[in-house]
């Protein structure tokens, strides 16, 4: 483990995907978050300072895509990993997602092992890991 | 002789009239002397007989030449005046009837030139009218021949009996017969006077036919619409619209042609992916519940159990998500295309966005940067009215001035975005647009921005550069295929296609009674062949044909047969210096039993022509049964016609006549080419034969006969 716990927010409206996710990233010793959906986000933001923003495209209120573009417009945001989920994954999406500042984009059904490994490279040095 | 014959009689009669006074002076001068004085009267007479008779000459030639010279002034120069008058109405402009000597005739005379002037004034006005009406109508054709060649559909028009009047080159590529030079199929030539039955399925154009007809009395645009596969292997979507004549009876129809082959590939890819999705995942999906219900229902299995049950889940749900994503890679495609969209430069796109924004906002609008190799898969009309609303709401809510087009590749998309300077836009509003019904002015339609966009598979959001100050709102479109859309341009030839003969509109099929029509109106195959030598019965045989014909005494250029044939053996070093084609470079052509079929097909329902036609024809016969063929229709042949006409000459080769009668010589010695020239010579004896007589093709045949046995006397 790193001397400073990294912080991570999930954020999705599925609770089943929440949890799964929620036990792995504890128990691979990060530090998180949850939140339901795209305004609750933006909240969590602004008190939580995550490290990494780990959120569902699809979700009520805001979309992922919204969130995303928020925190891109804010320089002080700027550290912040944005990480997304989604399950509808065609080619343009991901292209807007990415387009819109997201790190990395990641088509549902993915290997939860897989996903922590990757999350753990975005803070080697250099490393922006491809999916 | 008619005015000796005119002048004998009038001097006869004056001479007559002269005697006839004087022999009536002298009887009643006679009868009025006393009996007993006529004695004294008769010795008179008798004494000055000699004076008398002087006298009596001298009267009779004055009165002679008197009526001479009548005749002359007045009938006769009449008569004159008659013919010359009629001379007037059959010659050439300018012919005038002389001045006659008689006052009253020279009044006629110049009455008739008068007339004669007003008549030529008027006959030159109506041929002036009637040129430029022909000019007219000539323009007007090539408008439309052109504005037909530019169509994206295929347009072909027939006649009541199904023969093709017209058809545009994006239809003669549809209906191709084969693509590239392999014939793949049945071998159906499309061409003028051709029937379109046999290019479409016969029973699909019946029933589009009944269906017309049914609506005929009922609907305001009757029409039929079916889907067929043709020659060349494409799917086709076509539509039928029948056309009135003058009685309001159907005197044709309009057959629309769209290439269906890739929309119809998409959906069939969707009905794929469904299957693929439905029974790839059915197996692991069971598995994974059986597993998970067992571990859920027995808490207390042993351990073992348990961790046999839990690994089985995991292996499961690795093969359900691999399936999944295997399935959507594969069939990633499927999922963009739509049946309503086409392939379009984007250049053309943002040219009629920008029109559509200037004309509608009044804002000034430009093209800041387009690729005009970029071409899209998109629905035009729903993406001009997506990007025209989404000014209107933004011009609407801010203080916009103008806009900026862009259109560039981005990966395997292409990104068209709208810009503007100056007003930063919430991303709130955006999204709340993009759910909307789409409104510009009066004009809305039920459509959402979203709707759009997932009919597409695109995507588009708002990138703000707030430093500069310039908001973009990206469209990422699929792109499309330049290929599909540019395919049949490069097929139409340079010149204007000569694909249409509405002539053939009042044609009458009579295949039945070819002997008695007119050679002017039959429709020919003029064919040539080259060989591996000259004696066919001694193993020679076919290693090239060339055909072309001949509609309505019009050559069509651009309806050819063409075909290379593999002979199978080698060629006499003699023929090879003639056409230049070696026997290697045929082994991969087809066979004769497979190339006269299709030039069967093509010479179907017509007279064949050849130069030294027997030496061909030999050729064919020897083929006919290997083929499966008959070649049963008449035979002119234009070395034979060409001796009806000079009789009196001696040579009769292709080159020779062709110089004779005026035909420029190009492409020699290959078939086609051959075919080409022996095609512009049999035009050009058509009317030399019509001045001898010979107008039928009975009367062709014939004379035809004629002229072998007598070469064969020599």
């Amino acid at each position: 483990m790193s001397e400073t716990t990294r912080k991570v927010l999930i954020v999705d409206d599925e609770p089943n995907i929440v949890t799964a996710l929620e036990f792995l990233l504890k128990r691979s010793g990060y530090d998180v978050r949850l939140a339901a959906n795209g305004a609750e986000a933006l909240e969590q933001v602004e008190t939580y300072r995550p490290d990494v923003v780990l959120m569902d495209v699809m979700m009520p209120i805001k979309s992922g895509f919204e969130v995303c573009q928020r925190m891109r417009e804010r320089p002080d945001l700027a550290q912040i990993k944005i990480v997304m989920l989604s399950a509808k994954g065609s080619e343009a999406e991901v292209s807007k997602g990415l387009s819109l500042g997201a790190d990395l984009y990641i088509t549902k059904p993915f290997s939860t092992q897989e996903l922590v490994s990757t999350i753990n490279r975005l803070f080697e040095p250099g490393g922006t890991p491809s999916q | 002789m008619r005015f000796l014959r005119g002048v004998w009689l009038w001097v006869l009669i004056a001479c007559g009239g002269v005697l006839l006074v004087l022999a009536t002076g002298a009887l009643l001068l006679y009868l009025a002397t006393d009996t007993e004085r006529r004695p004294i009267l008769s010795a008179l007479a008798s004494e000055s007989a000699p004076l008398l008779s002087f006298g009596t000459t001298i009267l009779l030639v004055v009165a002679g030449m008197a009526a001479h010279w009548l005749f002359r002034r007045y009938p006769h120069a009449a008569r004159q005046l008659a013919e010359q008058s009629r001379s007037v109405l059959a010659a050439e402009h300018g012919f005038r009837v002389a001045a006659a000597d008689a006052p009253e005739l020279a009044d006629v005379a110049s009455a008739i030139n008068q007339l004669a002037d007003a008549y030529h004034r008027v006959e030159q006005d109506l041929d002036q009218r009637s040129a430029d009406a022909r000019a007219r109508v000539e323009e007007e054709r090539d408008r439309f021949a052109a504005l037909m060649s530019e169509l994206s559909q295929g347009v072909l028009v027939c006649n009541a009996d199904g023969r093709i009047l017209l058809y545009n080159s994006r239809a003669a590529a549809l209906l191709a017969p084969f693509v590239g030079s392999a014939p793949r199929g049945d071998y159906k030539p499309l061409g003028l006077g051709r029937s379109v039955l046999a290019l479409l399925d016969r029973n699909q154009v019946a029933h589009a036919l009944d269906l017309i007809q049914q609506q005929l009395d009922h609907v305001d645009r009757p029409h039929a619409r079916f889907v067929v596969s043709v020659a060349n292997g494409a799917l086709l979507r076509v539509q039928v619209a029948p056309f009135l004549g003058a009685e309001g009876l159907v005197a044709g129809m309009v057959f629309t042609f769209d290439d269906v082959s890739g929309m119809v590939g998409r959906e069939a890819q969707r009905l794929r992916l469904l299957q693929s999705l439905a029974t790839g995942t059915r197996a692991p999906a069971a598995n994974l519940r059986a597993a998970a219900e067992n571990l859920a229902g027995y808490p207390d299995m042993p351990a073992d159990q348990r961790k046999q049950f839990v690994e089985i889940a995991v292996a499961e749900s690795r093969i359900l998500t691999d399936r999944l994503n295997t399935a959507l890679r594969e069939y990633a495609d499927a999922l963009k295309g739509s049946l309503t969209l086409d392939d379009m430069r984007a250049v053309d796109l943002l040219a009629v966005v920008q029109r559509r924004i200037s004309d509608v906002l009044q804002l000034p609008t430009s093209i800041e940067e387009a690729d005009s190799e970029l071409w899209l898969r998109v629905d035009s009309y729903a993406i001009v009215q997506a990007m025209t609303f989404l000014a209107a709401r933004l011009a609407g809510d801010y203080p916009i001035h103008g806009f900026q087009l862009r259109a560039s590749s981005g990966g395997g998309f292409a990104e068209v975005d709208l810009i503007w300077t100056g007003a930063i836009v919430s991303s709130e509003a955006l999204s709340l647009w993009e759910g909307e019904p789409m409104r510009i002015g009066a004009e809305e339609t039920p459509l959402s921005l979203r709707d759009v966009l997932e009919r597409h598979g695109a995507e588009a959001w708002l990138q703000v550069d707030k430093i500069r100050q310039i908001s973009r709102f990206r469209f990422l479109l699929p792109r499309g295929e330049a290929a599909a859309a540019l395919a049949y341009k490069t097929s139409t030839a340079e010149s204007r296609p000569e694909f249409y003969d509405f002539d053939l509109f009042d044609r009458i099929d009579t295949a039945g009674a070819l002997a008695e029509r007119k050679l002017s109106e039959l429709s020919y195959t003029i064919f040539d062949t080259e060989t591996t030598g000259l004696e066919p019965s001694a193993g020679d045989e076919i290693i090239s044909m060339g055909a072309v014909r001949i509609v309505n005494g019009r050559l069509l250029k651009q309806e050819v047969f063409e075909q290379l044939v593999n002979p199978r053996r080698s060629i006499s070093r003699e023929s090879v210096a003639v056409h230049g084609i070696e026997a290697r470079q045929l082994l991969n052509e087809p066979p004769i039993e497979q190339v006269l079929p299709r030039f069967h097909r093509f010479c179907e329902d017509t007279v064949l022509v050849a130069h030294n036609a027997a030496f061909d024809m030999r050729f064919l016969e020897l083929k006919e049964a290997a083929a499966d063929v008959h070649f049963g229709q008449p035979v002119l042949d234009t070395l034979l016609l060409s001796a009806v006409v000079h009789p009196s000459l001696d040579n009769h080769d292709l080159d020779t006549i062709a110089e004779r009668v005026g035909v420029r010589v190009i492409g020699r010695h290959t078939a086609l080419g051959d075919a080409l020239v022996t095609a512009e010579v049999f035009l050009r004896l058509l009317p030399l034969l019509a001045e001898r007589g010979i107008v039928t093709l009975a009367q062709a045949l014939e004379a035809s006969r004629a002229s072998y046995l007598a070469r064969l006397q020599y």
